[in-house]
C-alpha cells in the first residue's frame, strides 16, 4: 500500500505521520505542497501542524496552495485522504467536508489524551474495528467544530459523524467534550466517507512504552482495509 | 485603489474571544456592555481602477479566500 503526506510550510507532524504510515507496512512518501502531481497514492494524509503560522484561518491558505489541487482531485474520484488536527482544518477550507472549526470553546489550547467513540463503520477507514472507543490524543486551539443546522442535518441523515468524544465506556456527553464541538464531533466524513478529518492524533498512539496502542490498532485495521 | 474589508462572524457563531474581551471591559469599570463580537478588517491596495471592477474583484476574494461563508459574512467598504 502507498501513502503520501503532505508537508506544508508549519506543518509539524508529518515526519511522525511518515514513522507511524511505515511502522504499519505503507510505502510512504512526503510531499511538498508546492509540488503540482500527486505520487501514485491509495492514501493521502494531511499531518498535523501550524501550516502558515494559522494566518487567517488555521488551514485557510495550505488549502489554497498548489498540490491541494491534485489532492482534491484524487479526492474527487474516490481517493482516500485523511486529515489529521490542522489537516482537518485544511480538509474544511477546502470544502471536501462540511462545516468549519472554530476556536476551542474555553479559549484553551488543549493538549491531553482523550477517548472517542467510532460512530460508523461503514467506511474503510474503520470497517472491521473491534473496538468501539479508542483512547487518542489531542493538541489544538481550533478544535471546534461547527456547522450550520441544515449541514448538521445532512451530516446526520448521511451518518457522516466518524467519532465523537467521549468517557472510557464510550458514554457522549457534554462533560466530555474537551473544545465545545456541535455534538461532541471529533471526526468527520465527506459524503462518499473517502475523506475523514478528525482532530484526535492516532499517530502519537503507536508505542506502548510512550503513550499507547490505539493508534497502532487504527494504523493496522486501515491498511488491511485498503489492501 | 484602496478597498476596505470587513469581517464579522455570523450572528449564531459563538465568539469566545469576543465573550472575553467583555468580561474583562467589564471588570475595568465598563459595565454597560452588551455584547463584543469581534471581527476582521482588510485594506486591499489594487492596481485595478475601476471602481465596481476592483469592488467585483474583492468581494471574489472575501468569497475565495478571505471569509468562510459557513461563519463569516463580509462587507465591501465604498472607496470615497
Amino acid at each position: 500500500m502507498k501513502s503520501s503526506v503532505i508537508t506544508f510550510p508549519g506543518s509539524n507532524c508529518d515526519r511522525d505521520m511518515d514513522v507511524a504510515l511505515k511502522k504499519f507496512g505503507f510505502k510512504n512518501k512526503m510531499v511538498w505542497h508546492a509540488d503540482a502531481e500527486l505520487p501514485k497514492s491509495d492514501l493521502v494524509v494531511l499531518p498535523g501542524g501550524f501550516s502558515y503560522g494559522d494566518y487567517l484561518r488555521c488551514g485557510s491558505m495550505a488549502s489554497k496552495s498548489k498540490i491541494m489541487h491534485s489532492v482534491i482531485n484524487f479526492a474527487n474520484s474516490g481517493g482516500m485522504v485523511m486529515g489529521i488536527c490542522n489537516g482537518f482544518q485544511i480538509l474544511v477550507e477546502t470544502g471536501l467536508v462540511p462545516g468549519v472549526l472554530l476556536r476551542n470553546k474555553y479559549l484553551e489550547f488543549i493538549c491531553k489524551n482523550v477517548f472517542v467513540k467510532i460512530n460508523d463503520k461503514k467506511n474503510r477507514y474503520f470497517k472491521n474495528f473491534d473496538n468501539e472507543v479508542l483512547e487518542f490524543h489531542i493538541a489544538h486551539n481550533e478544535g471546534n467544530y461547527f456547522c450550520t443546522n441544515n449541514q448538521l442535518k445532512e451530516i446526520e441523515d448521511n451518518n457522516q459523524i466518524a467519532i465523537n468524544y467521549c468517557d472510557e465506556n464510550g458514554k457522549i456527553e457534554d462533560q466530555f467534550n474537551p473544545n465545545g464541538s456541535i455534538k461532541n464531533i471529533a471526526g468527520i466524513f465527506n459524503k462518499e466517507k473517502n475523506v475523514l478529518g478528525m482532530m484526535p492524533h492516532p499517530e502519537r498512539m503507536i508505542d506502548k512504552s510512550l503513550s499507547g496502542e490505539d493508534g497502532s490498532l487504527f494504523f493496522k485495521n486501515l491498511i488491511n482495509n485498503l489492501k | 485603489m484602496k478597498i476596505s474589508v470587513i469581517i464579522t462572524l455570523k450572528k449564531d457563531v459563538l465568539d469566545p474571544q469576543g465573550k472575553v474581551i467583555h468580561q474583562t471591559l467589564d471588570g475595568m469599570g465598563f459595565d454597560d456592555v452588551n455584547e463584543v463580537r469581534q471581527g476582521k478588517y482588510f485594506e486591499i491596495d489594487t492596481k485595478e481602477s475601476d471602481n465596481d471592477k476592483a469592488k467585483a474583484k474583492v468581494e471574489d476574494m472575501c468569497k475565495k479566500l478571505l471569509a468562510n461563508l459557513v461563519i463569516e459574512n463580509y462587507k465591501i467598504i465604498d472607496p470615497k
